[in-house]
């Protein structure tokens, strides 16, 4: 046996010359090991591998998108807010306008209630001239026919009985002047 | 070289300098295992590179399956791992050297040729098994043949006939009175020792990894006796510089293989020019 195993072997002593058998196992060997990782195993690695990039990539995005939306409102922010100033000057020169005119109205108004106040009293002192007017033309006349009746009941030559029926008449129209003061 | 395949271990144990004994060096009967069942002579039978092979193939599969079977968006600490080697071959290897485009379909292929090649060397320093399955021609010789009937049907399949034999011979009109010997060089050096030296490449690495971690293994015990054991303790640093280096060259040496196996997919799809 011993014998026969040495022969063997000194055939087999050149190491470039293949034994069969361990060709066959190698080819066995190495088709298992590609067997697996080319049909499973590294296709299930690449879509994971893939899932990941996508999952990176999906991340990336939404950050993107976040940024974005985050930009927009600060945008929208400001645009009120420049709004908002905007309306608040406006709201403030309204105002002023608004008081401007309030106060010329009211100055209008003042100007014009003196006017009516004025006017009044205008109209008011001439309805009393002239009710005045009326009541002295009344007076006088009726002054005037006593008067006259005193002069044709005394002798209108006498000089000196003229002036002092005059006298008298001066006198009791100063009287009444006072009476009726 | 007397060699008595009977023997287990690599060399006789009761056997120190000064005890009038020679020192058993290592050689070719290093490679040769005595089947483990059936017989050497029927070729049919099953030894311990077999063994390995099977095993290390078991294992590349293993791991995979472990990282990648139900592999997560969050990767674990497995995953990461296998996806770091897978992406070092992919992006590293394929990606360079055939590109992104073309060379998606061959990634499977490069990936397994790699890490079951680098499985096969790394037996080299796993104790017990302490033996580079690569060291074998007919290991790397059927990965170089899968990889040569690849790259020769690809050449034939993209360029037709006519284009394939200008492909394998470097056909350049500019050449002139040159070309039809570097036409027959180029044929010689594409379609017959491309795959030779493709599989020896590999082989010879391992084999001669494999003999200098034997010769400073050996010697360390060898040497044991007397002031031998002076040299023995220099020789046993040796052995652990050696398995180091071997550590390094395994992964290198598939790393070439692979490297090779691209550039031979990529002379086969790229334009003639």
């Amino acid at each position: 046996m011993s014998q026969l195993l040495t022969v063997a072997a000194e055939e087999m002593e050149n190491p470039l010359v293949p034994p069969i058998p361990e060709l066959v196992i190698g080819l066995i060997a190495f088709v298992i090991v590609f067997g697996f990782l080319a049909k499973k195993l590294l296709p299930n690695i690449n879509k994971v591998l893939e899932q990941r990039r996508e999952a990176i990539e999906g991340g990336i995005e939404k950050a993107e998108a976040a940024q974005t939306e985050a930009q927009s409102v600060l945008e929208q922010y400001k645009a009120q807010l420049a709004e908002a100033r905007h309306e608040a000057a406006r709201l403030r020169q309204e105002a002023q306008e608004q008081g401007a005119a309030l106060i010329t109205e009211m100055r209008a108004e003042g100007q014009r209630q003196r006017e009516e106040i004025i006017a009044a009293g205008h109209s008011q002192i001439e309805a009393d001239r002239k009710a005045a007017a009326s009541a002295l033309r009344q007076d006088v006349g009726k002054l005037a026919t006593d008067l006259a009746g005193k002069l044709v009941g005394e002798s209108l030559d006498d000089h000196a009985r003229q002036s002092r029926v005059i006298d008298r008449f001066l006198d009791d129209l100063e009287e009444k002047a006072e009476a009726s003061r | 070289m007397s060699a008595d395949p009977t023997q287990v271990l690599a060399f006789e144990t009761d056997c120190h300098i000064f005890d009038g004994c020679g020192f058993p060096a290592p050689g070719l009967h290093s490679f040769l295992f005595e089947p483990l069942v059936g017989d050497a002579d029927s070729n049919v039978y099953f030894n311990k590179t077999m063994l390995l092979a099977l095993l290390g193939s078991i294992i590349v599969v293993g791991f995979f399956w472990a990282a990648f079977r139900k592999p997560k968006v969050v990767p674990g600490k497995l995953q990461m791992v296998a996806e770091t080697g897978y992406d070092f071959i992919r992006r590293g290897v394929v990606y360079e050297t055939i590109g992104k485009k073309e060379g998606e379909k061959y990634v499977p292929l490069i990936v397994s040729l790699f890490f079951f090649i680098w499985m096969m060397n790394l037996w080299s320093i796993v104790p017990l098994a302490q033996f580079p399955v690569t060291s074998i021609i007919s290991y790397p010789l059927v990965l170089a043949l899968i990889v040569y009937v690849l790259w020769v049907s690809l050449t034939f399949k993209r360029h037709g006939f006519v284009g394939a034999f200008k492909n394998f011979t470097g056909y350049d009109k500019s050449l002139g009175a040159v070309l039809p010997l570097s036409m027959t060089i180029e044929f010689f050096s594409n379609l017959l020792v491309r795959p030779f030296t493709h599989a020896v490449r590999l082989f010879a690495n391992m084999f001669a990894g494999h003999t200098l971690l034997l010769l400073f293994t050996i010697a360390s015990w060898y040497l044991l006796n007397g002031i031998g054991i002076a040299y023995a303790g220099v020789s046993f640093i040796m052995v652990i510089v050696m398995t180091a280096f071997e550590l390094f060259i395994q992964a290198l040496q598939a790393y070439v293989f692979v490297l090779l196996t691209c550039s031979f997919i990529q002379g086969a799809l790229a334009e003639h020019h």
